[in-house]
């Protein structure tokens, strides 16, 4: 019991962002979770976002249970209806449930969050770990590639490989991955830098660990904050360049549904049945919203010093 | 400032050989043969395996990779960027026509953006917390998270069929009709700059709000100067500096969400010119759209550099 206060009373006295860091590389104790977490859903947005976040997934995990219709078999006979009880949000150009769609539809929204961030992840974290440590001509080399990359306008970067790969799901989610590798190596590289100068690091190389230990069990961890902050941030872009890739014809192929596919359609009919591209755009802007929300409240939660910017 | 220069644009040309040869590799790669594309459908079937040597030869696709890219490179520094293989017209007369739709979007969307959110950021970093504070936050985070597509398709539904006050989209050149001309640049232009209108707007309220706990602005408001005066002449010249930067990047989104708005709005620009090559394994088009984008945003960094030293007197590019 008294372990644990003087625990307690020594975490209040060093800032929020450290325990916080604590939580976030799993070294922590509950406490500094809950504190975490407190902080976190302290204000109402942050709250109404993961609540909606929420929602979105178990209506992309649940979607063949809950959908009501096919989201894929057309009914000639009831085309373009407008929404009504039988169909809450109305039916396509070839009278397949909207509602239904978007539920399918969310499954490669989430999906595309995911793929596309292992590829930067896998690739640009140890990318700009080597950058950043080992410094001299492999920096050098590393950054002038990057570059490059980065001198280019990211989302006709990401049109441009996609559509030369070929339209397909995959290609396009392999293209934001790719695409995403730079910026998450140059911040990895920046954290690594200003983290290779601390004392820590220091006492690490006197006691003889080698480079790959440093970089693995002493900068890391103490990294990783930062990076997931930065990630969290980028989500709702990369749902946003999935959603305009399948909008151009670049990503998801009929007649499987995606929301940004989905809008596409519904544009050639925008006169005369706009719920047909309005329902799926609002699906999309509303879940990354959210996301974009959840990102605020986790770096706020994670740094006080960084709130109000 | 002269050597400068000369140095920047000199070392602009490693980028764009690495990003040229980048797509040029990737365009070798790509599944998908640019002859059969020439050929209408019925006919491929037709075609002998020496019809489609014939072919490739002709259009110098049978040799190596390497040899295309020097020839293009070298090709390129004469001013020619070659000729679509499928509207058989030369790359540069197809981008002379697209370019202007393009970066007339592009620079009306920018100037609208920085118009309107500059102020409206000044304004909730003088008053922070208050109600107008509240409002821009939450306009700023939907400007974030709303795919431009949707915005542009709201639009049209309200403005277009509803209200029935704008056209839908279609364009029409500035020579032909200006007042129709300008009726069609409204909603591309309104949709384009939103998500700008919130980077903006929130990057203004921070840089206002540090520079605003300075010490000189202590200095100034203990000389007894207003409000008014501490906020335009003293604060506002030092925290631009943050937002002429991102301004300056942006403008790389911009070009790239001009793609999608070109595409809902029927606009012939370079987005739309860009997409129809990609589908039509348009390589010469692919290239050359590639490399004036580049070249473009690789400008506009430059010019966003320079105008540093107009706003900050401190920056000078001496060396």
């Amino acid at each position: 019991m008294l372990r644990e206060s003087a625990v307690d009373s020594l975490r209040d006295k060093q800032s929020i962002a450290d325990s916080a860091t604590y939580a976030m590389t799993g070294e922590a104790t509950v406490s500094a979770f809950l504190l975490f977490a407190r902080r976190f859903f302290a204000r109402p947005l942050p709250r109404f976002a993961f609540v909606l976040l929420i929602l979105v997934i178990l209506g992309a995990l649940f979607a063949p249970i809950i959908s009501p219709y096919d989201p894929i078999k057309p009914d000639f006979s009831a085309a373009r209806q407008a929404p009504s009880a039988a169909h809450l949000l109305g039916t396509d150009d070839i009278g397949r449930d909207v509602l239904s769609r978007i539920l399918y539809g969310a499954r490669v929204s989430l999906l595309a969050a995911l793929i596309p961030l292992s590829i930067s992840i896998s690739v640009g974290i140890p990318l700009g770990l080597i950058s950043g440590l080992l410094k001299g001509w492999t920096d050098d080399l590393i950054m002038r590639l990057l570059d490059a990359l980065l001198a280019f306008p990211r989302i006709i970067l990401i049109i441009a490989i996609a559509g030369i790969l070929g339209p397909s799901l995959l290609n396009a989610l392999v293209a934001i991955g790719v695409v995403g590798i730079a910026p998450l190596a140059r911040l990895t590289r920046g954290l690594t830098l200003s983290a290779s100068e601390e004392d820590y690091v220091l006492a690490a190389r006197a006691l003889g660990s080698s480079n790959w230990r440093i970089m693995l069990s002493h900068i890391l961890p103490n990294i990783t904050a930062a990076i997931i902050v930065t990630i969290s941030l980028d989500i709702g872009g990369i749902i946003l360049a999935e959603a305009t890739l399948s909008f151009l014809g670049l990503g998801i192929q009929p007649p499987n549904p995606s929301w940004g596919s989905m809008v596409a359609v519904g544009n050639r009919y925008i006169q005369t049945a706009p719920w047909i591209s309005l329902a799926p755009g609002t699906a999309i802007f509303l879940t990354v919203m959210s996301i974009n929300l959840l990102g605020d409240g986790l770096r706020d939660a994670l740094d006080p010093y960084l709130r109000n910017r | 400032m002269g050597r400068y220069l000369l140095r920047r644009i000199f070392l602009m040309a490693p980028t764009l050989i690495i990003v040229t040869f980048l797509v040029f590799l990737l365009l070798f790669l790509s599944p998908g043969d640019p002859v059969l594309m020439l050929v209408p459908v019925d006919e491929v079937a037709q075609l002998t395996d020496e019809d489609m040597e014939r072919l490739r030869a002709k259009l110098g696709l049978d040799r190596p990779i390497y040899v295309q890219y020097a020839d293009w490179l070298l090709q390129v520094l004469q001013g020619d960027l070659g000729r679509s293989i499928h509207q058989r017209r030369p790359v540069v007369d197809l981008l002379a026509a697209r370019f202007p739709v393009t970066l007339e979007l592009a620079l009306l969307s920018v100037l609208l953006a920085s118009v309107l959110a500059i102020p409206i950021g000044i304004y909730t970093a003088v008053r922070p917390g208050g109600i107008g504070d509240f409002i821009g936050n939450i306009v700023a985070l939907m400007g974030v998270s709303a795919p431009n597509f949707w915005v542009a398709l709201i639009l049209i539904v309200v403005f277009a069929v509803q209200l029935k006050w704008l056209p839908a989209g279609g364009f029409v050149r500035i020579s032909e009709d200006p007042t129709r001309h300008v009726e069609r640049m409204i909603l591309p232009v309104i949709t384009l700059s939103t998500a700008l209108m919130a980077v903006t707007m929130r990057l203004t309220r921070s840089s206002m709000l540090e520079v605003l706990n300075e010490d000189y602005v202590r200095t100034a408001r203990s000389k007894g100067l207003g409000q008014r005066r501490i906020v335009f002449v003293h604060a506002l010249k030092n925290a631009l500096i943050p937002v002429v930067t991102t301004v300056g990047l942006q403008i790389g989104r911009i070009l790239g969400g001009t793609i999608v708005i070109e595409l809902i709005f029927s606009f012939p620009g370079m987005g739309k010119l860009l997409l129809d090559a990609i589908f039509a394994r348009d390589f010469p088009v692919v290239q050359g759209s590639v490399l004036l984008i580049t070249l473009a945003f690789m400008g506009i960094n430059l010019l966003v550099d320079l105008t540093y030293a107009f706003i900050d007197p401190r920056i000078r590019y001496a060396s």
